[in-house]
């Protein structure tokens, strides 16, 4: 019994993790321009075909090696850096235009520009789903009754690694400094000299960054296809909304409890597979109803 | 060629139930909501399954069909529409997709994947109208509902409850603090919309007597939410006319014959370019929200008689000031 419940932890903590790394690209932009920017999944699939391309080139025909995930993590960069433009250019392109509208005019245009990057992906790269091979040997290692696979090292190992630099730069650095005044007062931190353009851009090259990372983490054991940003960013965001939107910890936490909850939910309470995505959803209503601001979120009263 | 002609008039008009309903959220209610798919086929299936398995006839179906949508959006609703808009945005999402895998695994009830065959075609005193034969009767039959629909609708926004409704839209402080409770307007507004997306899926299921899961697709939703805005959120003849638009753009690949030629992608992709550059360049939609007619200075004549005082005071300030500086009284 006690086995199977760390067998469940440890699932249910790498899923975790991509759910955090993905969430948190959510809560960044919730945080400074108070809007979903509903393209994010997407751009986490335009970053994983991205990544399986260059994977693929680099790779070409070695075994499971040592050369293999190092081709592996080139594709990660490189993956994370086209992202990064692309989220960048989005934003250039899509929002910023509309920063001054109402709020109902960028979720739109994040909408449409969610339904063009997935379209434009079935129509370059086929409907069909391709699978980006295990760059290692993926067999299980037992330690002691539990079993873990080099998988599950490589998303905890990546999204812990990803997910510590960024706590340290949006804490520590002069940037980070800049990106957290942003969020809490946009025309106050312009007026103390703080490019804010140059902010939101950086934003979203981060989180598109992480999404990438997440995206290619993800198509390991999930394949590549063209919608399969839709559900992992639904449930990132519900990860995003359970932490407390807005807050760079809460996203981590919640993309946490989120993997578990998902994890045990399947495996305790017997929840049918075909219902599996529904958990979170009931999560995120749960939630809304009891503390809509979230775990770490606070409360605050909008003033006029 | 007329008969194509005819079936994008029937899609029109069908997706219209869809596209009005959104109108009462989006372009009255301004919250975003992205399940009208969902909702859609709700109305499908209920009058699909009542029809199939016990028989009834499609009117009664059609209002259970409607009553269900209403329970459902109000069971969403509450929950979600205390909070800021942007939530309704991701639950309708999900909510969306969560019907679609009850659909698809409830197969007892809905037969899953394969879906229901067979559904009658609809009576309209005693006769019945073949949606394959008598193309014309089917569209005169939906544009009937759809006029009664859009006339509800539009007495239903110059009503209190229409009012309050536009109020929350456009400053739910503001209104908050005159007494009105947001939340209930909001719920209102989601289901009238529920409804109204249910009466197209009903519509629907007897014009194609089968259904399936694979049709309520978000890309449905997509498609519904670019009339709203093509056409211009919260005018009824826009949103009519916005879905028109978009019926004709994704059949013309097949009215031109070149369906062989421009992949499927094409116009998915244009959809989405519809609504950014709508956003960017004319967020109010081809035709615009209508003018109100209520025109605070010549109304009521206590009003015009205080902008004719202030007027005459600000001259004469002005000359007074004038004289001050020596001009002479000119002005």
């Amino acid at each position: 019994m006690l086995q199977e419940f760390f067998q469940h932890f440890i699932n249910g903590i790498t899923l975790g993790g991509i759910y955090a790394l993905v969430a948190l690209g959510y809560t960044m932009v919730y945080g400074i321009l108070k809007f979903i920017n509903f393209a994010h999944g997407d751009v986490l699939m335009w970053g994983a075909y991205i990544g399986l391309f260059v994977y693929n080139a680099i790779r070409t025909t070695h075994a499971p090696g040592a050369f293999s995930v190092f081709a592996f993590f080139v594709a990660m960069v490189v993956a994370a850096i086209a992202s990064a433009v692309m989220g960048m250019s989005i934003e250039k392109i899509a929002y910023k235009p509309l920063r001054k509208a109402p709020r109902l005019a960028p979720l739109l245009s994040a909408i449409g520009v969610s339904y063009i990057l997935s379209n434009s992906a079935q129509l370059f790269f086929g409907t069909h789903s391709r699978k980006l091979e295990y760059p290692f040997d993926n067999s299980p290692i037992a330690m002691g009754s539990i079993s873990i696979t080099p998988h599950q090292i490589l998303i905890l190992a990546v999204s812990g690694i990803t997910m510590f630099a960024l706590m340290m730069f949006v804490n520590k650095t002069r940037l980070g400094k800049a990106m957290r005044a942003t969020s809490l007062d946009q025309d106050a931190a312009s007026l103390m000299g703080i490019n804010v353009n140059n902010i939101i851009s950086l934003t979203f090259a981060i989180g598109s960054a992480l999404a990438a990372i997440g995206g290619m983490l993800v198509s390991l054991d999930f394949k590549v296809y063209a919608t399969m940003g839709t559900m992992l960013g639904l449930k990132a965001f519900v990860a995003a909304v359970v932490g407390g939107i807005g807050n760079i910890p809460g996203a981590m936490l919640g993309g946490l409890l989120l993997g578990l909850l998902e994890t045990f939910g399947v495996a305790l309470l017997h929840i049918p597979l075909g219902f599996k995505d529904t958990v979170a959803f009931v999560v995120l209503i749960i939630i809304l109803l009891v503390r809509p601001s979230g775990i770490l979120g606070k409360n605050i009263r909008e003033k006029v | 060629m007329v008969n194509f002609i005819l079936l994008i008039l029937i899609y029109t008009v069908i997706y219209s139930f869809m596209a009005l309903g959104q109108n009462v959220i989006t372009g009255y209610g301004g919250m975003l909501s992205l399940c009208q798919a969902g909702f859609f086929a709700i109305g499908s299936y209920t009058t699909g399954i009542l029809t199939v398995k016990c028989g009834w006839g499609f009117w009664p179906t059609m209002f259970v069909g409607m009553f269900i949508a209403i329970v459902l959006g109000i069971l969403i609703g509450i929950p979600t529409l205390r909070l800021k808009g942007d939530y309704l945005a991701i639950v309708t999402l999900g909510v969306g997709e969560i019907i679609k895998n009850v659909i698809n695994n409830w197969i007892s009830l809905t037969n899953g994947p394969m879906g229901i065959q067979r559904i009658p075609m609809v009576k309209v005193f005693g006769f019945k109208v073949n949606p394959y034969n008598n193309k014309f009767g089917f569209l005169l039959l939906s544009l009937c509902i759809l006029l009664l629909c859009a006339l509800f609708l539009h007495r239903f926004i110059r009503t209190r409850n229409g009012r309050a409704l536009e109020a929350v839209r456009e400053d739910e402080l503001a209104s908050l603090s005159s007494g009105i409770n947001s939340t209930v307007y909001k719920v209102m507004a989601f289901a009238i919309g529920a409804c109204l997306a249910s009466i197209g899926g009903s519509l629907y299921s007897v014009l194609t007597l089968s259904i399936s899961p694979g049709t309520y697709t978000f890309m449905m939703s997509v498609m519904v939410l670019c009339m709203v805005v093509l056409g211009g959120m919260g005018n009824l003849l826009g949103v009519i006319l916005g879905a028109f638009i978009i019926q004709l753009i994704s059949y013309l690949p097949e009215l031109t014959g070149l369906s062989r030629v421009i992949p499927p992608q094409c116009k998915e992709i244009l959809f989405g370019v519809i609504l950014v550059v709508m956003m960017i360049f004319r967020p109010e939609g081809l035709l615009g929200r209508p003018k109100r007619q209520t025109n605070f200075m010549s109304d009521s004549k206590g009003t015009v008689l205080l902008y004719k005082a202030k007027h005459v005071c600000s001259n004469i300030s002005s000359l007074f000031s004038n004289i001050k500086k020596g001009k002479g009284g000119k002005a």
